[in-house]
Parts: C-alpha cells; structure tokens; sequence
C-alpha cells in the first residue's frame, strides 16, 4: 500500500526538496525502508548503524509516536502520513 | 401601593435561601456551585468570598448567561445582607436558571458566622482601564488578571521567540519577566528580534529588552541574568519562578533547561524554530512528558544546525514565540487547555498547523518511574559541543 512520509525542512535537501514523498509498506519500517533506498542519504539521518531510529528523531505514524506504538513494526493503512520530527534547537541567536 | 419592605417580603417568599454555614459546608465539600458576589466593586475588593465570582446586580442580567451559560448549573448569591442577593436572585429565577438560592444575611453573616474572607490584590484604576479588554473576558476577568499580575515567568532568552513572548506577555501584565540572555544586540538580530531596535546595537540584550518592556507597561518587573546559564547556577537562577519560556539556540541549553524545570517542577514552554518550521509544546510536570521523553538524546552537532548556519525567516520564531506566550496566559490563569502532551507543529511554507501526540516515557532519564535526580550534568559533553 502506498503511504506519504512527510519530510522535515532540515532533511529536504536530501529529497531534492521534496516535503512529501510517497512509499510502499505495510509498516512503518518498510515505508522507512523504501524511502532510504530511493534517497540513500537519508539513512543515516533517520537509522543508526544498528537499524534503530536515533534517539533525536522521532517517527510519528499519523498523529501517534512509534515509540509507544509497535515501534517500526507498527502497521500501516493506504494513505496513512508517517511523519519524520527531529529535534531543532533554534531560537534565541 | 406596596412599600419597598413588602416588595422584599414578597421576593424573599418566591425564592430559595440558604445560610453562610451551608455555603461553607458545600465549599469544603469541593461542591460545584458557583457563588456569585452582586455586590458594588468597591464592597467586593474589601473582602470577598474565596472563589466567588464578582458580578455586581447591575450587570448580572447581562452577563450571567456568559458567565453561567449553563441554566441547571447550582448559584448561589450573595450581597452585604441578603436583599440585592434576593432580588438578584429572583431575576436568575425569571432568566430560567433552575437552581438559585441566596445566601441570607450576606457577607455581614458570613463574616459574623467567622468563615474566612479573601482579600484580593486590587487593580488600580490605570490597570483596570489598561487591562479592560481581558476583564471583560469571562474566562480572564478581574480573578484571573490578578493571577496574571501575580506571575513570575523566565524567559530563556531575549531572541528571536523570547522577544515576541516577552514582549506580549508584557503587555497582557504579567508581573515579573525574567531574562536570561548573556548576548549583545547585534544588527543581524533586528530582522526578528522586536524588543531590540537600530540604535541599540552593542547594548546588552538583557538591557534593551528592559527598555522596551517597561516602556510598554511600566507595571512589569523586569528581572535581568546578564549571564549563560550553566549547570552552575540554573537552580540558583530557576528556583521561584513559576514559569519557564525556553527560547533557546542549543541542545546542551535545552537539555539544561528541562532537567531543572522537571527538578523544580515548574512548567517548561518549548519552542523551536528552523527556517520556517516551529515547534511549540508545555511541559508541565505531572502532567505530560518532558522534552527527554521526547528526545532522549541530542543529534551530533553536524546534524543540528543553529539559526545563525541555518537561517530563519524572521516571522516564524514570531508566531512560534506567541504561540508560547498564549501557553504561558493559560497555565498562569489557570484556563483551558495548555499544549501538555501535544506537540503542535508549523509550517510556514504551506501555513499549515500539525498536532502530534506526545507521550511521557516510563524510561525517561528525567521523569521516568525510577528516575533520580543527582545533579546536572556537563550538557557540553553530552551535546557534543565542546
């Protein structure tokens, strides 16, 4: 099924600025995975080395934290958004 | 042709009345009736009941159905003695509010009856003519201006979200704004930075931002840290305020920052801003998560670019930083919903709004189950930065 994952402003220029970007899956792993493999510089930016979301990004499957959901095995429906939030620091400079 | 004390016989007899030791009793029961005060402003500000609102029985017909939009809500009225509550109360009665009583004998047997009486902080006449347009909202009124008024908020940083929030929460009185910032103004800050001006480039921001709020509203204190917090004197610096604004430019500040608000327990008001994309959320202790919950680590500094590499459009931190500053309104006057639990999200390209939900980890280094708090660490270290 295909689902969108929405793209932060900072890891845009990694989709030649694109904000969202459709993918197959049935899981939010697969979705993820499926969009690192069509931009491969994202990978690193979402997954350290060992497969796991790095702890300053968080992944929201519709307006729900995987986290505290299946983690990426949390399922996925045919136009589900799966958003990419990382932390950003700006503000006071 | 009736006197006025027959005209009060025959209300009295078409109404419902109960006596200061009952309305006590529902009091401390925690009972939901509202009591409502008819009295003249100036009776009403030499003592009142605690928690009653104050609509004088001039206005009452006017204002109950804002005030008390729900007719089987349970009222109780009061006066000094028991006959403008009565008459009040019959007008209640003929409005269609099912449950109204009035309290006999007033306040004079309230106070006789040796119940406790609350003295409110009054408004000067410059501050109910400055402050009118909040008065007159039901939810903010005199009640919740003084609790305003009463407020000692920190802003972590007098930038790019602390001007905008400052610089409201000034004008809608906030007592005390405190001011952490250790920078100079310089003039690549002017495209943002409201509180600063053109002729005040090299003043210390802290400086500035004080000249600006108190030419705004001179009833504010301003308290000033010319300083970069550290491990050293956050606690020192964060203990007594009831509320945070972080505002901040850093990881190892934000991390800093939540550690000791989750410590002292004091709300912490988070915004975040890059190019055009904010972030704004509460974190109110017990409430919610904490910003670790959210973001248990920082990203490596390669892949946290500040708003001096990254840039930002000077409008965001703009409506980011007042979107803080309505935060801040609500968890001081104690109103509707704060952001706890919900990350709200914008996107300035598409103005469009997001809510994510946000969860509080059980884990969490900071507020989880089995946390510990054994002091600040080196936020330096731990960010990566130094």
């Amino acid at each position: 099924m295909t689902v969108q994952v929405r793209i932060p402003t900072p890891l845009r220029k990694f989709t030649a600025g694109q904000e969202e970007v459709a993918v197959e899956g049935a899981t939010v792993g697969e979705a993820l995975m499926n969009l690192t493999e069509s931009h491969p510089e994202l990978k690193s930016k979402i997954f350290s080395d060992d497969g796991a979301v790095r702890r300053f990004v968080n992944i929201f499957a519709n307006d729900e934290d995987i986290r505290f959901q299946e983690k990426l095995e949390t399922p996925l429906s045919e136009g589900d958004l799966v958003s990419i939030v990382p932390a950003i620091a700006g503000g006071r400079s | 042709m009736s006197s006025f004390s027959d005209l009060i016989e025959r209300v009295k007899a078409s109404i419902k009345e109960t006596d200061p030791d009952h309305v006590r009793a529902l009091q401390l029961d925690g009972s939901d009736v509202r009591i409502i005060d008819v009295r003249e402003r100036d009776e009403f500000v030499e003592g009142h009941i605690e928690g009653s609102d104050f609509i004088p029985r001039g206005l009452l017909d006017l204002k109950i159905e804002n005030a008390v939009p729900d007719k089987s809500q349970p009222v109780i009225l009061y006066c000094a003695g028991g006959t403008r509550s009565a008459l009040a109360a019959r007008t209640l009665l003929e409005l269609g509010y099912a449950d109204v009583k009035s309290m006999a004998g007033g306040f004079t047997a309230w106070k006789r009856s040796g119940h406790p009486v609350h003295i409110p902080k009054t408004l000067s006449q410059e501050q109910l003519n400055r402050y009118s347009r909040h008065l007159i909202i039901p939810e903010v009124g005199e009640k919740g201006q003084a609790k305003l008024l009463d407020t000692r908020v920190l802003m972590l940083g007098a930038g790019g979200l602390g001007s905008p929030a400052a610089y409201y929460l000034a004008a809608a009185g906030v007592g005390t704004i405190g001011i952490i910032d250790s920078d100079v103004v310089d003039r690549s800050n002017l495209q943002r930075q409201i509180l600063h001006t053109d002729d005040r480039v090299g003043m210390a921001k802290v400086d500035s931002a004080e000249k600006t709020i108190k030419a705004l509203n001179p009833d504010v204190e301003v308290v000033k840290y010319q300083d970069w917090l550290s491990s050293q004197n956050a606690l020192e610096i964060f203990e007594g305020w009831d509320i945070v604004v972080d505002g901040g430019d850093n990881f190892a500040t934000r991390y800093l920052v939540n550690d000791a608000c989750v410590h002292l327990g004091i709300p912490n008001v988070h915004g975040s801003v890059y190019r055009f994309e904010g972030q704004v959320t509460s974190f109110v202790p017990g409430q919610g998560p904490c910003y670790r919950c959210l973001y248990p680590e920082p990203p490596p500094p390669e892949l946290a670019p500040s708003c001096q590499e990254a840039g930002v459009l000077g409008v965001l931190p703009g409506i980011i930083g007042l979107l803080q500053a309505i935060e801040v309104i609500k968890l001081a006057a104690g109103i509707g919903e704060p952001l706890a639990g919900r990350l709200l999200t914008f996107d300035g390209m598409k103005t469009s709004f997001r809510e994510l939900k946000l969860r509080r980890d059980p884990e969490c280094s900071m507020c989880g189950d089995d946390a510990e708090f054994t002091g600040f660490i080196d936020y330096d270290v731990f960010c990566n930065v130094s």
